[in-house]
């Protein structure tokens, strides 16, 4: 009996679930049978499994409002009380069946007032309907039967009820709780689908005069007739389609994705041990496991996803009751319902998203008065949109309302004090609007019962972020607000970029990890003090940056006054970093030591983490920390690695949270920067892309990753040696290349350059304008035979040359380096090529790679690598993508195979799949081994091995 | 702990399984220790209290580590031999206490048991129950429930 309950609880609630909203659809379109019958059937179900399980009081409930549908079913124009009356009986049914669930019996209580209405409700719905039933007769002949039919019952029947005949009948007819099945329910579909019909073919006579009849006080959304139409035509109305499904307990999917975890972690054990063998036996079996772990884990996340519409099912009937309330017109409009994300997701996000809709509903939208004064059209519209994006799921709230009152948030942040005016006037409108995030601001000008308590989008924000996702808004006064979400899809298994500092690893998520820079004393990317903050000058923009090992408390108080004592000297320092306050000869030991700034994104702010290393990325199961921890905001979580050990998975959130509170007020005046840092890595699709002019009036462009600053230098300071322009440019000789040769060059004033550099050099191209930086879909569609000439894109509307960069710098290392009889050690480093088309991992692997001492180029395309083939370059080792556009790496690798001049070049493979069918495939076009891309030991391991092999197979 | 002893005196008994900390006996109720292992590879875990000795892998699962001595007070161990942890499960968590040496299982008759002596350091008496008269020593009963009550220190480092 208790699993019986049990299931019957859950079912029940489902369908009241379903019903509400079916209910909202039906008051829109009162002429759509099918809507009218799915609620009707869901309710004959609960009231028949009540009556089943003896819980009466349920069931008298769910009989009379069965009934009242019943009533429009056969024909009666619903009326919006009568609906809100239904509605309110389901809330009724939900309380109680909310205390079934708790007590495992029906609470004591009297809903004999509630089905009285009900039951008067029928009555005059039906005397509503008989008035009408002359011309309607065919559409309603069960109406006109039940009074006649008399039963022997202990009572007289009710209006509307049915006799004992009929019920059987009606149980004959209507599905069983357990046959969902689309097919059972097409009978009774059929069936009032066919009783409808003379009501839907003759509409004039039939239910438009009793429309006009019914009162309709606060009328919702006045039906459309076209939409409806629309409506019918799709297939199959409501939700209780269910396909090929088996209801399995929640806690045993958790079960089960805890031992997958535990099984990734065992494999990723094993893994690094057979990496240390060479010659394992174990390696092909091991890498078997492995693919079947990866596809068993895939297997086991999809168990977890669920349609983001079930957080919205509430939605509807929400909004209904809003727009009753505060008596507006509102559409809520629902797209992308099916998108699927993991079901602990979905639950944290339930109630931000309920609040936002509610927001939209009371703030964002006008009154009618108002909105007809702007000249809007009566009904104000919500709409929510979800769809994926790379890892992340996007969430639109949009309204088409008034937009956020920019002046009323200026002076609710002058009285609340979380602003100064001063501070107030250098920030832009949007900044202004985002305030609204903070707490304790609320811009309703009355509390209503609805929000404008104060602690909204404060909250929204904190729920969202506390699984690792970013909100974001944009606003235009009088046209309306959009509120974008943006959250992961998972949170069980992330990618995570392992790094170390102060000796300990630690994890962060690579969702919020924008690029990695490599910062070393005399590198490009240095970092330099302000008043003791240390900033990263990236891309001609300030970064704040900030060591994890001073955040984590490493360096104490004490030391830190040391700091205090000697900033001029620490500006000075090279490699000045926060956490230089040590003595004075490990100071100098770090100058030397490079150190790594990973850029990180969190909401529209962008900083720096320093660490002291980076090691690869990992996928990590991401386990909560203990409840005694929990209250450290630094981190999210904690993992166990591949290698046994548990690491700490850093929380990109609480470290952005420092960063602003160390920064204190000047978090503000360069948010701004900020923002537009993090707008052009927003996407991932989307390149920015540096566009200029040189030698000719074209537009050129190139990857703004690739260019490492934008200079400008005096003309004067150019100096010419053995034939070629030079400059010095941080203590070195930089050579300046021209796009044309032949280019006429500016003799004074100020010449701009894209700097170029990598490890140990640096190259100057020259140009004569930079225009602009774009962000756009980076597309070739003309290739170029132009050597220093990728092809021609459309960038902003414009055709664009893309500049190929691999061209130019080994125009300016090869040629400066062949000048100098002392091989460079450089040079005695092994050249690698990566080709890879995914900007991201171009950018993390190749410090990784030039750190581990290899000379890396890069490229974007096999077709690019070919080029500098072409071009006669020469490479030690490649490591191509497998996945890429246009060209694979497959292809490519078959290629090169039959190649006279790179043939015997060994290639490795990096791909974020591991098919085995791809992997035979890639061995067999001549890859040399085949490494995940997150195995970043794996890589040089496999690099190193490589060389020798190539050496002796160039011998012999 | 003398058979004849338990069986004079009437009331009644459970188990414990004794630590040994700074020479010290103590007590912990037998149905919340899980097992006994060598703490290994323990990550610290920075800005945490000083009390928490860190996080580790045992078996899969992450424990957290408190560091016993610490929790008493007491200075950092001086003797070598590896240290050794009780696991324990609260609240669905896994915990790991550092001792310095784990004892033998004892049963234990509350006539034996005493109220914590008025005059017992406040913090060792924030997480005793109490203490068992034993042979020739006494046997301070740990809380485990009050143990774990780490009041979270904020060391705000940035």
């Amino acid at each position: 009996m208790d699993d019986l309950l049990s299931e019957f609880l859950t079912e029940t609630a489902e369908s009241l679930d379903v019903v509400d909203v079916e209910l909202v659809k039906f008051e829109q379109e009162p002429s759509n049978g099918k809507i009218l019958d799915n609620i009707f059937r869901l309710v004959h179900t609960i009231k028949g499994t009540c009556g089943f399980l003896g819980l009466p009081r349920l069931e008298s409930l769910a009989h009379s409002a069965e009934t009242l549908m019943g009533k429009y079913r056969d024909g009666a124009t619903p009326t919006s009380e009568g609906v809100s009356l239904i509605l309110e009986t389901i809330d009724r049914l939900k309380e109680i069946l909310e205390q079934l669930e708790q007590e495992g019996a029906e609470p004591e209580g009297m809903d004999e007032e509630l089905i009285q209405r009900l039951d008067a409700m029928s009555e005059q719905a039906m005397a509503a309907m008989n008035g009408t039933a002359v011309e309607a007769e065919p559409a309603a002949p069960a109406a006109e039967e039940q009074p006649i039919i008399s039963q022997t019952l202990e009572r007289d029947l009710k209006p509307g009820e049915v006799s004992l005949d009929e019920l059987e009948a009606a149980f004959l007819a209507a599905p069983g709780p357990d046959d969902f099945e689309p097919e059972a329910s097409e009978a009774p579909a059929a069936e009032t689908a066919a009783a409808d019909e003379p009501v839907a073919a003759a509409p004039e006579p039939a239910p438009v005069p009793v429309a006009e009849a019914a009162p309709q006080p606060a009328a919702v959304t006045p039906p459309k007739a076209a939409n409806a139409n629309k409506e019918e035509s799709k297939p199959k109305e409501g939700g209780a389609v269910k396909a090929q499904t088996i209801r399995v307990n929640v806690e045993t999917l958790e079960q089960l994705m805890t031992m997958v975890s535990e099984l990734v972690l065992t494999r990723n054990q094993l893994l690094e041990m057979v990496r240390r063998l060479d010659d394992s036996e174990f390696k092909v079996p091991l890498q078997r496991l492995s693919n079947v772990t990866a596809e068993l884990q895939e297997g086991v996340m999809k168990t977890r996803m669920q349609p983001i519409g079930n957080a919205w099912q509430k939605l509807p009937r929400i909004v209904r009751d809003l727009s009753k309330e505060l008596n507006k017109k509102i559409n809520l409009e629902m797209i992308g319902a099916e998108t699927e994300l993991d079901r602990q997701v979905l639950d944290q996000i339930k109630d931000p998203l309920t609040h936002m809709v509610r927001n939209s509903g009371d703030h964002g939208l006008e009154t009618t008065e108002g909105r007809i004064r702007a000249g809007k059209s009566e009904e104000g519209r919500i709409t929510l949109s979800a769809y994926h994006e790379g890892g992340h799921i996007i969430i639109k709230i949009q309204d088409d309302g008034q937009g956020l009152p920019t002046e009323k948030i200026k002076a609710k942040v002058l009285a609340s004090g979380i602003a100064t005016e001063a501070e107030l006037a250098e920030m832009s409108e949007n900044q202004i609007h985002k305030l609204i995030f903070h707490a304790g601001l609320s811009t309703a000008e009355k509390v209503t019962n609805v929000s404008g308590r104060g602690v909204g989008m404060d909250v929204v924000r904190t729920n969202i972020e506390l699984i690792g996702g970013t909100i974001d808004l944009t606003s235009v006064e009088g046209q309306g607000t959009t509120f974008t979400i943006k959250i992961p899809l998972t949170l069980a298994i992330v990618s995570a970029l392992i790094v170390e500092s102060s000796g300990q690893r630690f994890a962060i998520p690579q969702l919020a990890v924008v690029e990695l820079v490599k910062s070393h004393a005399k590198a490009e990317h240095r970092i330099e003090m302000i008043n003791d903050s240390p900033v990263l000058r990236l891309r001609n923009k300030l970064l704040p940056v900030i060591s994890l090992s001073k955040l984590l408390g490493h360096d104490t108080g004490k030391s830190l006054a040391n700091n205090q004592d000697t900033p001029e000297e620490t500006a000075e320092d090279e490699a000045a970093e926060a956490n230089s306050a040590e003595a004075p000869a490990r100071k100098a030991a770090k100058q030397d030591q490079s150190l790594f700034v990973v850029v990180v994104q969190v909401g529209g702010q962008t900083f720096g983490i320093v660490v002291d290393a980076v090691f690869h990325t990992e996928e990590i199961v991401v386990k909560p920390m203990s409840s005694m921890l929990r209250d450290i905001t630094m981190f999210s979580g904690n993992t166990i690695l591949g290698d046994g050990s548990v690491i700490l998975i850093v929380d990109p959130n609480g470290i952005a949270q420092a960063v602003a509170s160390e920064r204190g007020g000047a978090t503000e005046t360069s948010s701004n920067d900020q923002v537009v840092a993090a707008d052009q890595v927003k996407q991932d699709e989307n390149t920015a892309l540096l566009v200029f002019r040189a030698g000719s009036k074209e537009l050129k462009a190139v990857p703004l990753s690739l260019v490492t600053r934008l200079e400008e230098i005096d003309v004067a300071q150019i100096e010419k040696s053995n034939a070629r322009d030079l400059v010095q440019y941080r203590g070195k000789l930089m050579p300046l290349v021209y796009i044309d040769e032949n280019q006429s060059h500016i003799q004074e004033g100020l010449q701009p350059i894209l700097v170029f550099a990598d490890e140990n050099h640096s190259m100057g191209l020259v140009v004569d304008e930079i225009v602009d930086i774009v962000e756009d879909r980076l597309s070739v569609e003309i290739s170029s035979e132009i050597p220093g000439i990728v092809g021609s894109a459309v960038v902003k509307g414009k055709a664009t040359e893309i500049i190929d960069v691999g061209y130019y710098l080994p125009k300016a290392f090869d040629d400066w380096l062949e000048k100098r009889d002392t091989p460079n050690p450089v040079q005695r480093d092994l050249k690698l090529l990566l080709v890879d088309d995914s900007a991201f991992f171009r950018n993390m692997l190749a410090p990784l790679l030039s750190s581990a001492g290899y000379k890396v180029t890069m490229v974007e395309s096999a077709a690019d690598a070919l080029r500098m083939k072409e071009n006669g370059e020469q490479f030690d080792v490649i490591v191509s993508d497998i996945e890429m556009p246009e060209m694979d790496g497959i292809t490519f690798a078959e290629h090169l195979k039959e190649d006279s001049q790179w043939g015997g070049v060994p290639i490795i493979a990096l791909s974020s799949h591991t098919n085995p069918d791809v992997i035979a495939r890639g061995r067999k076009a001549g890859f040399r081994d085949y490494i995940a891309k997150f195995d970043r030991e794996g890589l040089i391991e496999c690099i190193r091995e490589c060389k020798p092999v190539s050496q002796n197979e160039a011998a012999a | 702990m003398s058979e004849k002893h338990l069986k004079e005196k009437t009331g009644t008994t459970s188990e414990f399984v004794t630590v040994e900390i700074e020479n010290q006996l103590f007590g912990l109720p037998i149905a919340q220790v899980e097992d006994v292992f060598m703490p290994d590879a323990i990550t610290v875990v920075p800005l945490a209290n000083p009390e928490v000795a860190g996080v580790l892998n045992l078996r899969g699962r992450i424990v957290t580590a408190i560091d016993m001595r610490r929790r008493l007070d007491l200075p950092p161990r001086k003797t070598d031999g590896p240290p050794m942890a009780v696991g324990i499960e609260y609240n669905q968590e896994s915990y790991g206490l550092i001792i310095d040496k784990v004892g033998e299982v004892l049963l234990l008759d509350s006539s034996t048991f005493e109220k914590n002596p008025a005059n017992l350091d406040a913090r060792w008496s924030s997480i005793s129950a109490g203490v068992h008269r034993l042979d020739g020593k006494l046997l301070v009963l740990l809380d485990v429930e009050r143990i774990l009550d780490i009041n979270p220190e904020r060391s705000n480092a940035a």
